[in-house]
C-alpha cells in the first residue's frame, strides 16, 4: 500500500485547526448560542393552520390579545406555525393562546404542541450538559490511558474538545437553535470521534511496535494511510443516514442531525490530524508502547 | 481447519436469531384503537349490564366496535374499535351513555398473539412524542416542609419551656434556628435537658454572650433530608390517585432526581383540565358535630365517606375549624395498649386553631370531611345543531370519621377508637391524600398533538429506510459478497434492538430513532473495519482462508476498544440526561451490544458458511482482490 504524506502537511493543519478553534471561540464568546427552549426557558407552541397561514395576521392578533414578545415564524410547511413566548410567561398561557389563535382564525387551528420550560429547569439543565461533557471526556482520558498509554489518552481528549469546540462554534456562527436534542448530538460526536480516535491509535500503536527502525513521523504516515480507507468508509455510511435523517427526518430532528454531520465530518478530520499531532507534539515514540516487562514498568509510563 | 464454526457456534447465533425475533415480532401487529372502562373509585364494579350499555350507545352511533371484554376482577372494561377516527366521538357516545362516575379512557389496546405474549414478548413503548400526549415536571418545594417542622419545634418548645417554667426567650432566628436564650446557665442547661429530651432529633448549640446564655436548635442533615424524602414520597402518592381521576390509560407517575416529578400522561389534550386536578390543594375539613338543638341553618348533613357505613350520616356544624393544609402528617400507629390509632401533626397555626376550638368541646365530636372534586356532565345542544359537553365541576364531600374528643387538642392528637389496624392505615392514607405535604409546583410541560406524534413516527422510519437503503448499496458495491453479509448482520441487528428494547421495557423516542439510525451508520463500522482488515492481509500475500482468519482476529481488539469508549459515553448519557437524552442514550447503548454481536459473530458465521472450510482461490471483497 502507498504511504502517503499526512505529517508533511501537519503544519498546515495546525494553522487550519488554530483557525477553525480562533473562531469558533470567538463566536462563542461575542455572540454566544443562540440557546432553544430548554435551556432558556419560555413556552413554544407549534400549531397547524388549515389553510395557509397569515404570519402577519398571526403577529398582529397575538400583540393586540396581551402576548408581547412572542416570536412567530413558519415552521417546516407554510402551514405549520412556530410561536414562542419569552421566559416570564406562566405555564397556563400556552392553552391560552391557543384560544385566542382559534377564535381569530376561521379555519382550524390544530395543536402541534406545546412546550413550557421553567426557568429554574433550563439552568440546571446547562449545568448538567456541561458536567456530563466534562465527567465524558474524564472517563475517556482514564480508560485510553489505561488501555493505551497516557500520551494516546491527551490525544484524544484534544481531539475531542477540537470537535465539541468546533461543532458549538458552528451552532454559534450560523445562529441555529441549541436544543438538548443538540446537546445529545454533540455527546454522541464525542462518541463517534472517539471511535475514530482509538481505531487509528491502536494502528499507530500496532506499527511503533512492529516498525522498530522507522522514524516517529513515519509510523503515523504509515499507520494513517493503511487506516485512511477504514476512515472515510465509515465516515461515508453514516454520512449517508445522517443526510437521510436531516432530509427526511423531519423538522424535530434536523438540528441534531446537522450537529451530527458537522461533528462526523471534523472528527474524521480530527482523528486524522489532531490526534495524531499531538500525538507527535508529545513526543510520541517507541518507547512509550514497549510491551511492558514488569507491572511496574507500565505504572511509570502512565504518569506523565 | 480454518474459517469454521464448530455447530454450538452456528446453534448460538440461531438462537439469538429466532429469540430476536421472536420478541421483536409483537411490534408487527398493529394495536386497535380502543375504550378502556374503569369505575370512578375502587369499589365500583363493571359488569356486563354496563357493558351492553356502552355497546348499545355505540350501535346508534354507527360505530363499530369488536372484542370487548371485562377483566376477571371486574375493575375494567375495554371495547375495541375498528376505526380510530371515531375513537373520539365513541368516548363521548359511551361516556353520556354510562353516566358519571366512569373513566372512559381512550387506549390503544395491543394485539399480541397468545403464543408470543405467554412467553413476556411485548410491543415496543412509544414516547408521547410518538404517540402525543402530556409530559408535566413537577417541583416539590422541600424548603417549605422544612419550614413548617421548624416552625414546629419552635411552638413545641415555647411550649415545653413555659410549662417546665423554664423563663427564657425564643426566637426563630434568620438561619433558620429556634434561638433560645436565659439569664442563667443553670436555666439554660434545665431547658438543653428538656429539649434533648423532646426531640433528640435536634442538634443542640450553646453560644455565651455578655450578660445571656444562649442555646440554638437545628435540624441536622439527617432530619431535614428525611423531610424532603418524606414531602416528595407523600407528592408522589397523592398525584397517583390523582391521576387515576384524569382516566388515561398507563399514566406514568415517577420521581426525577431529587425533587421532581414526572408525570405523563398519554393522549392527553386538555392541559389546563389536567393541571388543575393534578395542583389542586387542601382537602380536608375539620368540624364539630352539631348539638342536637342547633338550628337547621347552622348545620349540614354529611354521608359517611366508608362504603361499610353506607348509608349512615352526621349532622356538622357550618363552621370549619381548619382545612386541610394545616395537616403536616397523619400516621397510623398503636397505643399503649395495642389498640390501633392514627397519629396527626398540624402545623403550629394548625395547633392553635385545634385547641381554640376543642378547649370547651370536651366530649362533644368532631368529624373530618374528605373532599373530592368531581364533574357532573351535561349535554347542551347549540344553534348550529351540535352538541356540546359541558362539566361541571363540583364537590363532593363526604365524612371520615367523628371521633369524640376526649381532651383539649394541640398541634398533636390522635384519633382513637379504630376497629382494625386495617382502617386505620387508610384513615391515614385518606388524612394524607387529602393535604400535600409540600407546595408543588410545574416547571415544565410538553404536550404534543397526535397528529404530530404519528408525523414523528411516519418521519422516523422513513429515515431509517433510507439510511438503510443506502448503506446497504453502498456495502454490496463496494465490499461484494462480504458486503452482503454486513448488510444481514445489519438487518438482523435492527430486529435485535428492536427485541431488546420490548423485552426491556424501554421507551422509544424520537431521539430514540435518531439513535438507531445513527447505529445503523456506525454498526457497520465494525464490519468495515474488519473487511479492510482482510483486504490488507491480501494484500501483505496471504492466502484467503489466512486473510479471513487474521482479518478478524486482529479487527476485534480494536473494535472492543473503540465500542467500549462510546457505550462509556452513551452510559453517561443515560445517567446524567433527561428526557429525550436518555431515549437517545438507550438505543445508542443497545445498538452498541447487539451490533458487536452481529457484526463480529454474526458477520463470521456467514462468511464460514461461504467461505470456511475449503479451498478458495479468491475472495468477492472488492478493491481489486
Amino acid at each position: 500500500m502507498k504511504t502517503l504524506d499526512f505529517m508533511g502537511q501537519r503544519k498546515i493543519a495546525i494553522l487550519f485547526s488554530v483557525i477553525l478553534l480562533a473562531v469558533s471561540i470567538g463566536s462563542l464568546a461575542t455572540k454566544q448560542l443562540n440557546w432553544g427552549l430548554d435551556f432558556t426557558g419560555g413556552t413554544l407552541v407549534e400549531v397547524n393552520y388549515s389553510e395557509t397561514a397569515d404570519l402577519n395576521a398571526v403577529r398582529g392578533t397575538l400583540e393586540t390579545e396581551g402576548f408581547a414578545g412572542a416570536i412567530v415564524v413558519s415552521f417546516g410547511t407554510d402551514r405549520d406555525v412556530l410561536i414562542r413566548l419569552p421566559k416570564g410567561y406562566s405555564d397556563q398561557q400556552g392553552a391560552q393562546l391557543l384560544d385566542t389563535l382559534q377564535q381569530a382564525y376561521e379555519g382550524t387551528v390544530e395543536l402541534r404542541r406545546i412546550e413550557f420550560v421553567g426557568p429554574q429547569v433550563g439552568d440546571e439543565l446547562r449545568e448538567q450538559g456541561g458536567l456530563a461533557m466534562l465527567l465524558a471526556l474524564g472517563l475517556v482520558m482514564i480508560y485510553i490511558a489505561f488501555r493505551f498509554q497516557f500520551k494516546f489518552a491527551v490525544g484524544a481528549v484534544v481531539a475531542l474538545i477540537h470537535d465539541v469546540l468546533v461543532v458549538l462554534g458552528f451552532f454559534s456562527v450560523t445562529g441555529m437553535e441549541f436544543d438538548l436534542t443538540v446537546l445529545a448530538a454533540l455527546l454522541a460526536v464525542i462518541g463517534y470521534s472517539l471511535n475514530d480516535t482509538i481505531v487509528v491509535s491502536d494502528r499507530i500503536r500496532e506499527n511503533f511496535r512492529k516498525l522498530r527502525k522507522v522514524d516517529p513521523v513515519e509510523v503515523i504516515n504509515i499507520s494513517l494511510s493503511e487506516t485512511l480507507g477504514r476512515t472515510l468508509v465509515t465516515s461515508l455510511t453514516t454520512m449517508l443516514v445522517l443526510v437521510a435523517l436531516a432530509l427526511f427526518g423531519g423538522e424535530m430532528i434536523n438540528a441534531f442531525a446537522i450537529a451530527l454531520l458537522v461533528g462526523v465530518f471534523i472528527g474524521t478530520y480530527s482523528s486524522i490530524y489532531v490526534a495524531a499531532n499531538a500525538l507527535l507534539l508529545m513526543g510520541v515514540n517507541k518507547e512509550d508502547l514497549m510491551i511492558p516487562v514488569k507491572e511496574g514498568a507500565e505504572q511509570e509510563e502512565i504518569i506523565p | 481447519m480454518l474459517n469454521k464454526y464448530p455447530l454450538w457456534k452456528y446453534l448460538l447465533v440461531l438462537t439469538v436469531l429466532a429469540l430476536g425475533f421472536f420478541y421483536a415480532a409483537p411490534n408487527l401487529y398493529k394495536p386497535d384503537p380502543a375504550l378502556q372502562i374503569t369505575g370512578e373509585n375502587s369499589s365500583q364494579v363493571i359488569d356486563a349490564v354496563m357493558l351492553a350499555r356502552a355497546e348499545k350507545a355505540l350501535d346508534e352511533a354507527g360505530i363499530e366496535y369488536f372484542g370487548e371484554e371485562i377483566d376477571a376482577d371486574g375493575r375494567n372494561a375495554l371495547i375495541r374499535l375498528r376505526d380510530a377516527e371515531v375513537q373520539l366521538q365513541a368516548q363521548s357516545r359511551v361516556a353520556r351513555a354510562l353516566g358519571d362516575g366512569f373513566i372512559i379512557a381512550l387506549n390503544l389496546a395491543p394485539t399480541t398473539p397468545d403464543w408470543l405474549s405467554d412467553f413476556g414478548a411485548q410491543p415496543v413503548k412509544l414516547g408521547l412524542d410518538l404517540r402525543g400526549g402530556v409530559h408535566f415536571k413537577l417541583e416539590v418545594d422541600v424548603e417549605s416542609a422544612i419550614d413548617r417542622r421548624m416552625e414546629y419545634y419552635f411552638n413545641a418548645t415555647k411550649r415545653a419551656l413555659r410549662e417546665a417554667r423554664i423563663r427564657g426567650y425564643v426566637n426563630m432566628d434568620d438561619q433558620g434556628r429556634v434561638e433560645t436564650k436565659f439569664k442563667s446557665e443553670a436555666l439554660r442547661e434545665q431547658a438543653r435537658d428538656l429539649i434533648a429530651e423532646n426531640h433528640p432529633e435536634l442538634m443542640l448549640d450553646r453560644v455565651d454572650e455578655a450578660d445571656s446564655w444562649n442555646l440554638y436548635a437545628a435540624m441536622t442533615d439527617a432530619t431535614r433530608s428525611e423531610i424532603a424524602e418524606y414531602a416528595v414520597s407523600q407528592n408522589l402518592t397523592t398525584l397517583r390517585n390523582r391521576v387515576n381521576e384524569l382516566g388515561v390509560s398507563e399514566p406514568l407517575v415517577q420521581r426525577q432526581g431529587q425533587n421532581r416529578i414526572v408525570v405523563e400522561l398519554a393522549g392527553i389534550q386538555d392541559t389546563a383540565e389536567a393541571k388543575r386536578i393534578l395542583g389542586k390543594v387542601a382537602n380536608l375539613e375539620f368540624r364539630m358535630v352539631a348539638k342536637l338543638e342547633a338550628a337547621p341553618s347552622e348545620k349540614q348533613r354529611f354521608e359517611y365517606r366508608s362504603p361499610d357505613r353506607a348509608g349512615m350520616s352526621e349532622s356538622l356544624e357550618r363552621d370549619l375549624i381548619l382545612t386541610g393544609e394545616r395537616v403536616s402528617n397523619a400516621q397510623a400507629s398503636f397505643d399503649q395498649n395495642g389498640r390501633p390509632n392514627v397519629q396527626i401533626s398540624l402545623d403550629s397555626e394548625g395547633g392553635m386553631l385545634m385547641s381554640r376550638a376543642t378547649r370547651d368541646n370536651v366530649g362533644r365530636r368532631m368529624g373530618v370531611l374528605f373532599i373530592e372534586r368531581k364533574f357532573r356532565t351535561r349535554y347542551e345542544k347549540q344553534e348550529d345543531g351540535t352538541e356540546v359537553v359541558i362539566k361541571v365541576p363540583y364537590d363532593e364531600k363526604k365524612l371520615l370519621t367523628a371521633p369524640v374528643i376526649q381532651s383539649a387538642l394541640g398541634a398533636q392528637f390522635q384519633i382513637t377508637g379504630l376497629d382494625s389496624p386495617m382502617e386505620s392505615s387508610e384513615l391515614a392514607l385518606m388524612l394524607r391524600a387529602g393535604a400535600l405535604a409540600a407546595p408543588i409546583s410545574f416547571v415544565e410541560e410538553r404536550t404534543v398533538g397526535p397528529s404530530l406524534g404519528a408525523e414523528n413516527i411516519r418521519l422516523g422510519v422513513k429515515s431509517v429506510q433510507i439510511g438503510l437503503a443506502l448503506v446497504v448499496i453502498f456495502m454490496v458495491l463496494y465490499y461484494r459478497v462480504f458486503g452482503i453479509a454486513a448488510v444481514v448482520a445489519l438487518s438482523c441487528n435492527l430486529v435485535l434492538m428492536l427485541a431488546f428494547m420490548s423485552l426491556i421495557g424501554a421507551t422509544l423516542t424520537l431521539p430514540g430513532i435518531a439513535g438507531i439510525v445513527l447505529t445503523v451508520g456506525m454498526a457497520v463500522d465494525a464490519n468495515v473495519l474488519i473487511f479492510s482488515r482482510i483486504r490488507e492481509e491480501l494484500g501483505n500475500g496471504l492466502s484467503p482462508q489466512m486473510a479471513i482468519h487474521s482479518g478478524f482476529e486482529r479487527a476485534v481488539s480494536t473494535i472492543l476498544d473503540a465500542n467500549i469508549t462510546t457505550l462509556i459515553v452513551a452510559v453517561i448519557l443515560y445517567a446524567v440526561g433527561t428526557g429525550p437524552i436518555k431515549g437517545f442514550a438507550v438505543t445508542l447503548s443497545v445498538g452498541i451490544v447487539t451490533s458487536m454481536f452481529t457484526a463480529i459473530v454474526g458477520t463470521r458465521a456467514l462468511i464460514n458458511l461461504i467461505y470456511g472450510g475449503r479451498r478458495v482461490q479468491s475472495l468477492s471483497i472488492g478493491g481489486g482482490h
